[in-house]
């Protein structure tokens, strides 16, 4: 262990603490509060191992949260009693699915030819699933009881607030771990090399367009836990999640946050949220709180593009 | 096979004809402003379909202070302009020489400033515009309004306006020499910076104007840009981006697709066709459907 590791987990250790106690000490308004706000953070992290790490700005992130979503409410609805595991594995499963449909024609466009195919994509499985009424419940969405908690053979219980959010942690943490592994990993530093330049990364032999449909059917499979945990945490599904709005705000979380970073698109996340509760709270429920929500972010991209946690960027990835 | 044939009632199709080129010719002045911009300064405006919303809410305001459609669609055109300018100069500028991606997120941002100022001003609740031509003529049993014809009329002639200025006036050469080569332009004593400022305005007006002329067709929501935005992006691709004879093509041809799947299916579905259409292209012609072959 390096100094810079031994201080790294520390403060690991330390906020993975602090987020576990929190639902202990937060009432119940701010314990919901911080469980959202770790779901958007998935979302958002998903999407930077694109944007951050291989340079590909995704805007449509929302059809794979969006499927996530749908596929935990189908699981949810035809099997009875509910089961949280194939909930998860359905949502999961579809949301990968696609994310290889998308993958496979998007890839083959880079830079913002690359970010408005992902949009009309997202768009195409949000057209599907507003219309497709008998089967998506249409405008109206789906809704659904949230499944037990249950680990075969120990434990079996319903969910508490306090649980859900561990359970989401856990989620959280482990997707953080396994993304910042893959980051890390030799696949990683090819996609960090796509990022710095594409050709000649192509030039060495890899092949760059495998390497990009992988990126972005692992980007998607996060998004959809994320979209799974949503659905599970407000125990409905809306087609509202899958409109391309959603993808932009998964996008303006990781500006904020920091891109290539994984945990700023949380922090960013978070800070979003934080900002527009804050908002509402002060000026009342009917404020058009976007507005100076907007102007925050177009100001942080001109004279912070590296975002909040840009600064320690070198830092949290070596 | 013969059957089916049949079964198209010819009427209808006729009809959706009709209907596909009205609507593919206010497409293509939102698109050909959003080529433009792109063509030139490498800029994805995703604010575009807020400045075609804006324009209509504009125009909604003036037609309620004279009653006179066309002067609000004058002054609806010349305020979004100044508007675009002042947008263009204050998030645009700094960001010039910096990554393309940044601009999508700003004009994102913009976007969402200007929708929810939109609703907060506005409200939610549709407003309408009358038509400033009421007579009909007979198209088969529908009586069809005069008033679609004009707007495709004039949405063509602004487009030929627009033309004819890129070809002969003297900003339209400096656009269009900023689009070959900007290094090159700016050592001929082009003020490039100003290029781009203008040619923002120029897309922004196209927009508010398609945006006063569609406004009596359906009502005036804080949602309507995100649709033709959606659908300009599209148009866009599909043409070849920069390509602003091929916009025009590609906004005709996918408005008639969509018109005619409308036949069989609901127009929210018809969409999808021209995703599809969006599919194939970047599958087997990314470079556009109607651009030139690239050497």
């Amino acid at each position: 262990m390096t100094r810079h590791d031994k201080i790294y987990w520390a403060g690991f250790c330390v906020i993975l603490a602090l987020l576990i106690i929190a639902p202990l000490v937060l009432p119940e308004f701010w314990r919901r509060f911080l469980t959202e706000v770790l779901i958007w953070g998935l979302l958002a992290m998903s999407s930077d191992l694109l944007i951050g790490y291989t340079g590909m700005v995704s805007f449509g992130h929302s059809a794979f949260f969006g499927l996530g979503m749908y596929g935990a409410a189908a699981a949810l609805l035809t099997l009875s009693p509910p089961n949280l595991w194939l909930a998860l594995g359905l949502g999961l499963a579809w949301a990968a699915g696609a994310a290889l449909f998308v993958a496979y024609f998007s890839t083959r466009l880079r830079d913002i030819y690359f970010a408005i195919t992902t949009l009309i994509f997202s768009q195409i499985f949000y057209v599907i699933i507003f219309t497709w009424t008998p089967v998506t419940g249409g405008e109206n969405g789906l809704i659904f009881s949230r499944p037990h908690l249950s680990i075969p053979f120990l434990y079996d219980a319903r969910f508490s607030s306090s649980t859900l959010h561990w359970f989401v942690l856990a989620m959280v943490t482990a997707s953080y771990l396994i993304l910042r592994r893959v980051t890390q990993s030799p696949f990683g530093m090819v996609l960090q090399s796509i990022r710095e330049n594409e050709a000649r990364t192509r030039a060495i032999g890899y092949p760059v367009e495998r390497y990009k449909i992988v990126a972005v059917m692992l980007s998607g499979i996060f998004a959809g836990l994320a979209g799974v945990l949503y659905a599970i945490q407000n125990e409905f599904a809306a087609p509202d999640f899958v409109y391309f709005i959603t993808s932009g705000d998964t996008v303006i979380f990781n500006v904020m946050g920091g891109i290539g970073t994984l945990v700023g698109p949380i922090v960013g996340a978070g800070f979003f949220q934080l900002l527009r509760e804050l908002m509402s709270r002060l000026f009342g429920d009917q404020f058009p709180y976007l507005i100076p929500l907007g102007v925050i972010f177009i100001v942080m991209i001109i004279f912070l593009p590296q975002g909040l946690l840009g600064f320690a960027r070198r830092w949290l990835n070596r | 096979m013969i059957g089916f044939i049949q079964s198209i009632p010819l009427d209808l199709l006729l009809i959706q004809t009709v209907n596909g080129v009205v609507t593919g010719m206010i497409l293509a002045l939102v698109a050909s402003g959003l080529t433009l911009i792109f063509g030139i300064m490498d800029v994805v405006n995703f604010a575009h379909g807020e400045l075609f919303m804006l324009g209509a809410y504009v125009g909604v305001v003036i037609f309620a202070l004279t009653g006179n459609f066309w002067l609000a669609l004058v002054v609806s055109a010349l305020m979004v302009a100044i508007f675009g300018a002042a947008m263009q100069i204050l998030t645009l500028r700094p960001l010039i020489g910096r990554d393309p991606l940044n601009t999508i997120l700003v004009t994102f941002g913009l976007s969402l400033i200007l929708q929810n100022y939109a609703l907060w001003q506005f409200g939610p609740v549709a407003r309408k515009i009358s038509e400033p031509i009421t007579t009909h003529f007979n198209l088969f049993y529908l009586e069809y309004p005069w008033y679609r014809l004009v707007i495709a009329g004039l949405s063509a002639a602004i487009i030929g306006v627009f033309w004819l200025f890129l070809k002969h006036s003297k900003f339209g050469v400096w656009i269009r020499a900023t689009t070959q080569d900007r290094v090159m332009a700016q050592a001929m004593g082009i003020p490039v910076p100003w290029v781009y400022t203008g040619v923002f305005a120029i897309g922004a007006a196209m927009a508010a104007a398609s945006g006063v002329l569609f406004a009596p067709m359906a009502g005036v929501t804080h949602t309507m840009g995100l649709d033709w935005v959606l659908k300009a992006f599209i148009v866009v691709v599909v043409g070849g981006m920069g390509s602003l004879g091929g916009s025009i093509a590609a906004a005709i041809f996918i408005s008639l697709l969509e018109a005619y799947a409308a036949i069989w299916v609901s127009p929210a579905q018809a969409v999808i066709v021209s995703f599809i259409v969006l599919i194939l292209t970047l599958l087997f012609r990314p470079t556009g459907l109607f651009a030139p072959t690239p050497r």
